[in-house]
């Protein structure tokens, strides 16, 4: 078994709405090992996403305990949190989220000029590896308008991996796109996976549900069900 | 990160943008524009002001003879007794910071050369006195002690008589006729131009002060053989010129016999102090224009303000997404505030550019003298940024407070 990557302990996250406070997350314990492929399913307003934001440290849970390799997000100040973005997350988002009229290197690049660690080589040349990646090299200096959708989102996840990022974290990644490229998406994701990222999808679509080897189905902020499936049952 | 790659970020941001950036620039340009007009036409009247003050002497006071009181009843300039050479001999004495000195006796006179005439001001002269008004001889010479004595009948004259009476050509030792009275050229004047008051400075002719009182100048003169007209002075520049004056008053006071708390039969005027305070009112409306201009400025500024909060909430989910790829908060406030910096540098300098344009075109076209003033450029230059820093700082902190994922979310 491979190490413990993330792990949540009696995590909650409550909204305050004025009127009346939403449970979003109600005591959820999990455990994630690094290589897993895990598929977050669930109706809308489940948490499955909180928890995904919670995971990616955009968002603070309101209580309970969150490690993510090995680094406990509530202790964290805002500095320390943008540093663990920026290189132990790579987000994929349902709109893509890519700067307009800025070309397809330079999106894949914009991690790396937040990045403080020096030694991390020629920015331009590890861009230009993360694009071969997702077998996108020769569009890279397009303008992201002048990409199609599944062009514009294997951009955004060679975003998420141009700074080697321990997870992968992708909400609703096929949300946005026809069937055929959703399907091109997954088999990226899955190679992915198998060169040993961790990924965590955040989906409705029952084909990323079928390709993932764990599901966990979240209903009222709470984890109904968790299944290891295909060769994660095995693992 | 780093400030380099902060500005390329800004800058590439900018550039996307081109049609607003330029718009936001809009009020920095004007305000930069103006301030460098302003300031540069009023150090121009300034200037102007100074250059008439050293066409008359800054370092000059004139000494005129007063008026007579009697029963209440002011007589006319002059009237209280004439000033003479003892005047001038005994100030001389008195005072070692007296560096040049000259009587001035001026009467409008006929002048024939040749076929031709002309009616011009003769001035009867000390040889100090070219020196004490700034003239320069041109060519020739100064009158010489004993000519200005004896009566000599010798004259120095100005670039206008030149014109009229000589066609252009070298007057020297040309014989003229003033008042009937035949004199020979020995010097030239070089041209001083224009007064403040549109009389030209050049159509004189000077003649020694002694040849005036015998043969130019009217009967009152004659009664008394040693007037001298109007005392014209240089005071040494290490001395105070209000504190020369005030020596030079008291001391008259002295042996003109004036008792004490009587009124002065003389008046001493500080040519320099004239001036400024005549255009005192001039600069400051230049002023008030100048904080006219400054306003417009900050008004500039707060348009900057203004477009970069839109900017802000336009650009949420860019600043979210950011921030989600692992920005620091102050990644994000150093962004913005480059943004609104360079906003306004570009801005300024296109002001400044407009702003000596127009300066330019104003000295041209409606000949207000305009002085570009350099470190006004620089100070402009440096105020924006400054503007830009202030009025960035606002938005710049507003989009670094973001929380990420309510920035990702924004629609």
């Amino acid at each position: 078994m491979e190490k413990v990557l993330i792990e949540c302990r009696s995590l909650c996250k409550d909204y305050d709405m004025g009127a009346e406070v939403i449970h979003a997350l109600k005591d959820v314990s999990l455990k994630i090992h690094k290589g897993e492929y895990v598929a977050i399913m669930g109706p809308s307003g489940s948490g499955k996403s909180t928890l995904m934001n919670l995971v990616g440290a955009l968002d603070v849970p309101s209580r309970g305990d969150l490690l993510v390799n090995g680094l406990d997000l509530s202790r964290q100040d805002s500095d320390q949190l943008a540093d663990f973005r920026n290189h132990t997350i790579g987000f994929v988002f349902q709109q893509f989220n890519l700067l307009a009229r800025t070309t397809a290197l330079e999106n894949v690049r914009l991690p790396l000029l937040y990045s403080r660690d020096n030694n991390a080589g020629d920015s331009t040349e590890r861009a230009v590896e993360a694009l071969e990646r997702v077998g996108l090299a020769d569009r890279m200096d397009h303008e992201t308008t002048q990409l199609s959708g599944g062009q514009q989102q294997r951009v955004a996840i060679a975003r998420a991996l141009v700074n080697r990022p321990s997870v992968i974290l992708a909400d609703e990644p096929t949300g946005a796109l026809d069937t055929k490229t959703s399907i091109e998406i997954l088999d990226l994701f899955q190679e992915l996976n198998d060169s040993g990222i961790t990924l965590m999808v955040v989906t409705h679509d029952p084909e990323v549900a079928g390709v993932s080897r764990r599901n966990l189905m979240f209903r009222d902020g709470e984890i109904i069900d968790d299944l290891l499936v295909g060769n994660g049952a095995a693992a | 990160m780093n400030i380099f790659k902060t500005t390329n970020i800004a800058l590439v941001a900018l550039r996307l943008n081109k049609m607003r950036s330029f718009l936001t620039m809009l009020g920095i340009i004007i305000g930069i524009a103006s301030v460098i007009v302003m300031v540069s036409v009023s150090s121009g009247s300034k200037q102007e002001i100074e250059a008439q003050i050293d066409r008359l002497g800054s370092n000059m006071l004139s000494i005129r003879p007063g008026t007579r009181t009697m029963g209440g009843r002011h007589g006319g300039a002059g009237t209280a007794g004439p000033l003479t050479e003892k005047h001038i001999k005994s100030l001389k004495e008195e005072f070692n910071f007296i560096e040049g000195i000259s009587g001035s006796i001026s009467s409008s006179v006929p002048i024939v050369y040749g076929n031709k005439n002309w009616t011009t001001g003769v001035i009867g002269i000390h040889a100090d006195y070219i020196e004490v008004r700034q003239w320069v001889i041109e060519d020739g010479r100064n009158f010489t002690e004993r000519e200005v004595r004896s009566g000599g009948k010798v004259a120095l004259v100005g670039q206008d008589i030149i014109e009229k009476l000589f066609d252009g050509n070298s007057p020297i030792g040309a014989r003229i006729r003033i008042k009937n009275v035949p004199f020979t050229v020995i010097g030239t004047l070089e041209k001083k131009g224009a007064s403040n008051w549109g009389r030209s400075y050049d159509d004189v002719i000077f003649i020694p002060i002694s040849t005036a009182r015998m043969r130019v100048s009217g009967r009152s003169a004659r009664s008394v053989p040693d007037i001298v007209g109007n005392i014209y002075l240089t005071v040494n520049l290490d001395r105070d010129i209000s504190i020369a004056e005030e020596d030079l008053a008291e001391f008259l006071r002295e042996i003109r016999k004036i008792a004490p708390g009587a009124q002065d039969d003389f008046s001493i005027a500080n040519f320099s102090e004239f001036i400024r305070a005549r255009n005192e009112t001039s600069s400051t409306l230049g002023l008030l224009l100048a904080a006219t201009a400054a306003i417009a400025l900050v008004v500039g500024g707060i348009g900057i303000m203004n477009i970069m909060l839109v900017s802000v909430t336009e650009r949420t989910r860019e600043i979210g997404l950011r921030l989600a790829v692992g920005a620091r908060r102050k990644d994000i406030l150093t962004q913005f505030l480059v943004e609104a910096v360079t906003l306004c540098l570009i801005g300024s300098l296109v002001g400044v550019a407009l702003g000596v344009g127009t300066g330019e075109l104003i000295k041209r076209t409606i000949e207000i003298p305009v002085l570009l003033n350099i470190p006004i450029i620089f100070i402009a230059i440096s105020s924006a940024a400054f503007v830009g820093i202030f009025f960035g700082f606002y938005p710049a902190r507003k989009a670094s407070r973001m929380n990420p994922i309510d920035a990702l979310r924004y629609e």
